[in-house]
């Protein structure tokens, strides 16, 4: 009998997220080692790389990328479909909304920094609506915010301008100077 | 590396802004105490007067010295005038926070902005 060989065909293209959904779970596996005062409070580093794939690739890339950091990071650090796996997917989602709208920003106007902080901000919006309606239904989350929002700015816009430093050196993602 | 501020397209600044704007309402939000909703006078320990604050009004209380005078003006309390030497409590100004209070100590009158909240910190007996 002829055996039948199954052959996928691999792009470049899927090289190219491999590698970069690769840095991205590095630097969420990363930071999960970092101590934090409050849990949930991170630098949240894998954004750097997302948005730089969705602003020199487009959307659908960094979407990848983003879909597959938070899958693989979860298995990673083995808290798939746990609470915090939730919480993650929720924030997740939140920031590609934004960016799917930060299309119509013009880019004359709005940069990195403004993409980062927004990302930032839906990061904590996606993550504290699903505990509030989800994980701590009874309790008062209102005490959370401000020292969320504060990270979020704080660190979203430190990531920005890291992107638009490494998008100023003509840093292109993939290869290897991203991590630089 | 370029400079920093080269960094920042016009708008970025913006979006900084706002989010600090929404930041620092968060934690200002967060820290006030709700606005009060009613005021609980009091001189030598019994209460003379209780009032909203809804409703404008001038209360004169008697206290260990003479008559302190409580203003109730647009949601807020103050001692107009008391007959106590330091006059603190009448420098203390306007009221409207829930848990806000005043002490006249020499007259021994005191006065308390009271919240639809929770009025204490800790109840203990």
């Amino acid at each position: 009998m002829k055996q039948r060989e199954i052959r996928l065909e691999v792009t470049a293209q899927d090289h190219f997220i491999a590698a970069l959904a690769a840095l991205a779970v590095g630097l969420t596996v990363a930071e999960s080692a970092l101590p934090t005062p409050l849990p949930g409070v991170k630098p949240g580093l894998a954004n750097i790389v997302v948005l730089l794939v969705m602003l020199r690739h487009g959307f659908a890339a960094a979407a990848w990328v983003m879909s597959i950091r938070v899958l693989a990071a979860s298995l990673m650090l083995g808290t798939f479909l746990s609470p915090g796996f939730w919480l993650a997917v929720a924030g997740a989602a939140a920031s590609m909304g934004v960016l799917l709208f930060s299309r119509f920003a013009p880019r004359r106007l709005f940069g990195p920094v403004s993409f980062s902080i927004s990302m930032a901000f839906a990061h904590i919006s996606g993550q504290l609506l699903l505990a509030k309606f989800w994980l701590f239904s009874s309790a008062d989350i209102g005490m959370l915010l401000p020292p969320f929002a504060l990270a979020a700015l704080v660190f979203g816009m430190t990531n920005g301008l890291i992107v638009a430093g490494l998008i100023a050196q003509g840093a292109a993602p993939g290869a290897q100077s991203t991590h630089a | 590396m370029n400079s920093l501020e080269g960094l920042f397209k016009p708008g970025d600044w913006g979006v900084v802004l706002l989010a600090a704007l929404f930041t620092a309402g968060l934690f200002f939000h967060a820290w006030t105490k709700p606005a009060g909703t009613s005021v609980v006078v009091r001189a030598q320990g019994r209460i003379m007067v209780r009032a909203e604050l809804g409703r404008d009004a001038e209360y004169e209380v008697a206290g260990r010295l003479g008559v302190s005078r409580i203003e109730v003006r647009q949601g807020r309390v103050r001692v107009a005038a008391d007959p106590g030497p330091k006059q603190i409590c009448v420098r203390q100004g306007w009221l409207s926070r829930a848990g806000e209070a005043a002490l006249c100590l020499a007259n021994q009158v005191s006065l308390e902005v009271a919240g639809a909240g929770k009025a204490f910190d800790t109840v203990s007996y």
